[in-house]
């Protein structure tokens, strides 16, 4: 699904943000990506979704190498991925349900089809008696929940969460991780990046660790997991 | 921020779309069949103009004042040009005046005068001509001058022979034209222009339409200023809404075309207020203008701006509108990008 191969980004202030970074995201499967702030979770989000470009070495995404797309095709690649952010990043001057239904409207769905997927991505995240509702009147964990929803309404194969559960309480984390799961288990390729290591310590899933730009870690094992002064906070 | 626009007008099920199955490789892979997406860039469409005018009403009193100040721009050359119009009509009328007095060598004879001015008449530009003879001009002279008793003193009628010349046109270059080829026919001592007022009127109204012209041109870059100022700051208090369209695969055409539509309908509404004011001042000066143009014995009266000028004027503002929506886009659309 997502492919990273050898690939450094060095920004334009000279910091290297990722050096030689190499992995592969399969389809159905749930991976954390974890390390300090700065580490290059951030960058390596923003290089799938091409809001940044590769300073070198090659990001595949289900197999068609970024490098030789034009700005022109970025909005197609976007709507291929679902992106959850840890602010939501919601409307507030629309409903419930015109926010879910942005992508839909975007990708040029007709309003019959519209209503038909905004409904069952909202009955997906328990939310769809809320759909009236201006989403400033949700709490955060619904909010985020709305998110998500928009995320996986139009049924992308990649779903990507940054810091997803980073405002919420261990309980909410949890039924929000659960949705990722459902996820992962009908096929869709998952990565979250997160601080959170105690929520990465409650599921046994595969996780990358970035430290300085650097894939130090890459498993299922939860050797680098938290334990170590690698992500310790 | 916008209500709940959506929510005032609910989703319709239109059409039952059986579920394409989605094309696993390449960028361009599409869920959704040709003729959907058709139906959805028109209701796009629509829906963007619904959105701005939804927006141009919410914040009413600053639309207005746009619009106002758009209309004020425009009205100011219109009206001009009305005006304009009327004086090139009303002095069409006075042409029929102009004429050039030919005054021949003294030696030349009655009858070689006449001959003249019959062969003049087949010449271009030449209307008619009338012959004054010596002898009628003495008479003329006499009963109009009042140096009656003067002239009778002389020994001999001081008077040339004279053809008057009447153009069909009051256009200065062949006025000029013909004034020189009069001058240059064997027999001919002077020609007079007695026209000279005509062309003065007409290099006035040359003056003022190249004016119109300048000013038109200014004040329709104030208009486009206008617009790119309203739509730039439309664009930052949406500035969330467009980072989010962008992160859900929205093209810059899908974020540009909102605005676009705000552009023209700044455009196109301050244009109609135009038309509004430049009929309304018409109105309101055409009392003493009409009474202006009896006083010069003219039949004409103050026109109001032709029937195509109601539609042409707001189009043009409405395309002046798109244009600074444009600009503005191009220049702030690209700065707003998504970001975590």
């Amino acid at each position: 699904m997502i492919q990273f191969d050898r690939v450094s980004k060095r920004y334009p202030n000279g910091k290297d943000a990722l050096s030689k970074v190499s992995f592969t995201l399969p389809a159905g499967q749930l991976t954390f990506l974890t390390g300090h702030s700065g580490a290059g979770k951030s960058t390596l989000l923003k290089l799938i979704m091409m809001i940044e470009r590769p300073t070198q070495g090659q990001v595949l995404v289900e197999g068609q190498n970024l490098n030789g797309f034009g700005n022109r095709h970025i909005p197609l690649l976007r709507r291929k991925i679902g992106m959850v952010h840890q602010n939501h990043q919601l409307l507030f001057d629309r409903s419930v349900f015109d926010n879910v239904a942005l992508p839909l409207i975007i990708a040029g769905y007709s309003r019959a089809d519209i209503g038909k997927r905004v409904r069952a991505a909202l009955d997906k995240v328990g939310l769809l008696d809320k759909e009236k509702l201006n989403p400033i009147m949700l709490s955060g964990g619904e909010q985020q929940r709305v998110g998500i929803a928009r995320a996986v309404v139009n049924k992308p194969p990649l779903l990507l969460a940054d810091e997803p559960t980073g405002n919420l309480d261990p309980a909410l984390s949890e039924e929000i991780m659960d949705l990722f799961q459902d996820f992962a288990r009908v096929g869709v390729a998952v990565l979250i990046a997160t601080h959170d290591l105690s929520l990465i310590a409650r599921y046994n899933h595969r996780l990358l660790t970035l430290r300085e730009g650097r894939l130090i870690h890459d498993g299922d094992d939860r050797d680098g997991n938290g334990t170590g002064d690698t992500h310790g906070r | 921020m916008a209500a709940n626009k959506r929510n005032a007008t609910p989703i319709k099920p239109r059409r039952p779309k059986a579920e394409k199955p989605r094309r696993v490789a390449g960028a361009q892979s599409a869920s959704t069949s040709l003729k959907d997406r058709l139906a959805s860039w028109r209701e796009h469409h629509r829906d963007s103009l619904r959105d701005a005018l939804h927006r141009i009403n919410l914040s009413r009193a600053s639309s207005a004042m746009t619009i106002l100040v758009i209309a004020i721009a425009l009205s100011l050359p219109a009206g001009l040009a009305v005006l304009l119009d009327n004086a090139r009509a009303i002095t069409r009328g006075w042409d029929g005046n102009a004429h050039l007095s030919v005054f021949l060598a003294m030696d030349v004879q009655e009858s070689r005068q006449r001959d003249l001015a019959r062969q003049w008449e087949a010449l271009d530009h030449i209307q008619r001509t009338k012959v004054i003879t010596r002898e009628q001009a003495l008479a003329e002279f006499q009963a109009l001058s009042g140096f009656g008793d003067v002239l009778e003193a002389l020994p001999d009628n001081p008077l040339p022979p004279l053809i008057v010349v009447f153009p069909d046109s009051t256009d200065p270059v062949t006025l000029r034209d013909l004034e020189n080829r009069l001058a240059a026919e064997p027999g001919v001592d002077l020609v007079q222009l007695d026209v000279e007022w005509v062309r003065r009127l007409h290099a006035l109204i040359e003056l003022g339409e190249r004016l119109i012209s300048a000013l038109t041109l200014a004040l329709a870059a104030a208009v486009v200023l206008v617009v790119v100022n309203t739509i730039r700051l439309g664009i930052e208090s949406r500035r969330d809404e467009i980072v989010v369209v962008k992160i859900v695969g929205g093209t810059d055409g899908f974020v540009r075309r909102p605005f676009l539509y705000t552009g023209f309908c700044f455009g196109f509404g301050g244009g109609l207020v135009a038309v509004v004011l430049v009929q309304t001042a018409l109105w309101w000066l055409g009392g003493p203008i009409d009474e202006l143009l009896a006083l010069y014995e003219s039949e004409q009266s103050l026109t109001s701006m032709a029937a195509s000028s109601l539609i042409i004027l707001p189009m043009f503002s409405g395309i002046l509108g798109l244009l600074g929506a444009w600009l503005a886009v191009g220049r702030h659309l690209g700065d707003i990008e998504p970001n975590f």
